[in-house]
């Protein structure tokens, strides 16, 4: 079984920050769950215990450029899956601007909740 | 080090009885990378209660892990997230040219890893959602 399989063009830019944003993300995915179901338990959320954390330049940091690795990781890998199945022209080009267009407000969207929580930015 | 040979389409899943090992980990970390993006949008809406005002994101938050349903799918969360970090790590191995002729091997033992975590995991997951 020494094939390889993959729905990226081996060697060009996205595949590689597509495997740098996966060495993040296994580290940081598995602390996320790990805090937040294992030495919290979801059910003990609220507004406060996330707003202390977030308090925390650090956290902060982290879960923000979390954030923005888990996106463009997962739009990247959406847009990479669509293309193989063969999108082409400007079908293509028309799903490159809608998963754009998503992500920057998904990114918004998680700044501003991440700012509230924070009280502003904790520098 | 790697032989590259007409494999046909994965996509065309009607050929399924006919996929090998690593055909199965393509299509099992797309399918589980689609849920995790999928979740991601939805995880950031829920967490944008917190702009209301912190009582709405309390309450959502606590509303939302009182209900066994939910508490389930976070176990389903769980499996797919822990799968494809295995197998990712899996692939960024195989990528540095690492595990090659192992592949099918490391595979299986991504799924058996992950169904162990799983297991071990919901006792957590589940905690107090019967009472």
């Amino acid at each position: 079984m020494a094939e390889h399989y993959s729905s990226f063009q081996r060697g060009g830019v996205r595949w590689l920050i597509q495997r740098v944003t996966a060495a993040f993300l296994v580290v940081v995915l598995a602390f996320h769950f790990f805090l937040l179901h294992f030495v919290h338990h979801a059910d003990e959320v609220t507004f406060g215990m996330s707003s202390a954390r977030m308090q925390e330049l650090t956290y902060f940091s982290l879960m923000v450029l979390f954030l923005v690795t888990a996106t463009f990781h997962g739009v990247n890998g959406v847009y990479n899956a669509l293309i193989n199945q063969g999108l082409v022209g400007v079908q293509k080009r028309i799903v490159q601007g809608v998963l754009i267009v998503a992500s920057a407000l998904l990114i918004v969207q998680g700044l501003r909740t991440a700012v509230v929580w924070a009280g502003g930015v904790p520098l | 080090m790697s032989q590259s040979y007409d494999r046909g389409l994965i996509e065309d899943f009607g050929r399924w009885r006919e996929f090998s090992a690593g055909m199965w980990a393509w299509v099992f970390h797309k399918f589980t990378g689609w849920v995790l993006v999928g979740y991601l949008f939805t995880h950031i809406a829920v967490l944008s209660t917190a702009l209301q005002s912190p009582a709405a994101y309390t309450t959502t938050i606590q509303s939302l892990e009182s209900l066994l349903i939910v508490r389930l799918l976070e176990v389903g969360l769980l499996a797919v997230a822990v799968f494809h970090i295995l197998n990712g790590v899996r692939l960024l191995f195989i990528d540095l040219g690492v595990g090659l002729e192992a592949q099918d091997r490391s595979f299986y033992a991504s799924l058996i890893l992950t169904g162990a975590i799983v297991v071990a995991s919901v006792p957590t997951f589940l905690a107090g959602v019967f009472g």
